[in-house]
């Protein structure tokens, strides 16, 4: 259902991270693209550059890419399209009368 | 546009008439998604055409951005006031953001940054040719900001819409800061016309007057030479075609260069009630391919440019290797200093 990560960058090349950014307070963390770095702290003076040159955020998060762990495309359809099946998870399944219909 | 010289490698791309090899129902699915306009992301099933066609254009873009930085770059120390060159500063910043943005972008298909810049150096990646010509005065930048990046936003925005994900956000990212790159140029100009003296203003239609003509060219060939575009136009990784954009381009830009006072420099120049757009002269085409195939006034100035850029920062790379190697070294052998 996993996959290992793949993306080892080659060993002339400075490991590849990828850059989250916390647009500000209340937000979540979204991620925006990557940068080349030799370590954590350069990555994240580079994402800052990058990334939040117009004040685009608050907080950075930078993640080495070759530590994430993602489903497999393949697998799409085991993983994701039973959950198609059971529109009772949703509240438009259920008629009501218009009176309470704002519910 | 900033990837103009995809034309040239139509016939190499051309080898992509579906390929019986790939399992049937991957390309089915895959031309089923495109129909639909969803977007593919880098580990979906892709045709070896789209994942090579897009890796030349994305590659062709990022190298086009980071030469682009040159031509401008000319001018940062001799900019005429302390706001402007803040503003050239951040402007020339941003391109150089833009090329990362799509080196990042086109390593998402597998291809390591190391091979890109290793292309870019030796001469063998294109990139677009509006970036060999020269920046001869101070009102080339503001024409650059106001035409180049004009044709340049005239031409991503469609792209942001294009079928292959991690482009199509980078493409989003860009559109965001080219207006800011096309406004300033133009109010640049603006001031120069309206408050400068005589050899001021006559600086800037003689900018007009060299910029323009290239930046028609930045569209590409014509449509009927333009073999490449209908597999890219299939495949959704360019939406409108290279005359269309063009002449929007026109039509957008003549009653700007009204309100500036300028002239544009073509007799044929003409709106033509009929068919709701301005007519323009021909171009001339060998002119184009003449520095796209490397023969432009400033081809051999921006490889060298780049490739002193590169030597040079080698000791920088070099340092900050030998820093981080120092920095571990450091925390395992005293995990508690850290
Ligand atoms: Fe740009
Ligand atoms: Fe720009």
């Amino acid at each position: 259902m996993t996959q290992t990560p793949t993306d080892t960058p080659r060993r002339d090349e400075w490991p590849l991270w990828e850059v989250f950014v916390r647009a500000k307070n209340g937000l979540e963390h979204k991620h925006c693209g990557s940068v080349h770095a030799v370590d954590a702290r350069m990555a994240l003076e580079l994402a800052r550059d990058l990334y939040t040159r117009r004040q685009e955020g608050v907080s950075i998060w930078v993640v080495r890419s070759d530590q994430i762990v993602a489903s497999d495309p393949d697998a799409k359809p085991e993983l994701f399209d039973p959950s198609a099946d059971k529109i009772y998870r949703h509240p438009t399944f259920y008629r009501l009368p218009a009176e309470v219909d704002h519910m | 546009m900033y990837t103009q010289a995809m034309d040239l490698i139509a016939k190499e791309a051309g080898n992509t008439t579906p390929a019986t090899a790939e399992p049937e129902a991957y390309q089915r699915e895959f031309d089923a998604k495109i129909d639909r306009g969803d977007f593919i992301e880098p580990k979906d099933w892709m045709p070896e055409g789209y994942r090579k066609t897009l890796i030349r254009q994305i590659s062709q873009h990022a190298h086009s951005e980071v030469v682009g930085m040159l031509p401008e770059g000319n001018w940062i120390t001799r900019a005429p006031t302390l706001k402007r060159k803040a503003i050239l500063l951040a402007k020339v910043q941003d391109e150089g953001g833009h090329g990362l943005y799509l080196y990042a972008a086109a390593e998402t298909l597998g291809v390591s940054r190391t091979e890109l810049i290793e292309a870019l150096l030796s001469g063998k990646a294109k990139y677009s040719s509006i970036f060999n010509y020269p920046t001869l005065t101070w009102a080339d930048v503001g024409v650059i900001g106001w035409l180049v990046d004009g044709a340049a936003i005239m031409n991503q925005i469609p792209l942001c819409k294009c079928s292959y994900g991690p482009y199509a956000r980078a493409m989003v990212r860009i559109c965001k800061e080219e207006s800011f790159h096309q406004r300033q140029g133009y109010e640049s100009l603006l001031v120069m016309m309206r408050e400068g003296t005589p050899e001021q203003k006559a600086m800037v239609q003689d900018a007009v007057n060299r910029w323009w003509w290239p930046a028609l060219m930045m569209f590409g060939p014509p449509d009927s030479e333009s073999v490449h575009s209908p597999q890219s136009m299939r495949w959704g990784i360019k939406r409108v075609s290279n005359d269309e954009l063009r002449q929007k381009f026109v039509d957008a830009t003549v009653p700007q260069a009204e309100v500036l006072g300028v002239t544009l420099p073509d007799p044929h120049l003409k709106w033509n009630p009929e068919r709701g757009h301005y007519d323009f002269g021909p171009i001339n085409w060998k002119a184009f391919w003449d520095v796209i195939n490397g023969h432009g006034p400033c081809n051999r100035d921006r490889m060298a440019a780049r490739r002193r850029a590169w030597e040079e920062g080698a000791w920088v790379r070099e340092a900050a290797e030998a820093y981080a190697e120092k920095a571990k070294r450091r925390a395992t052998t005293h995990p508690t200093a850290a």
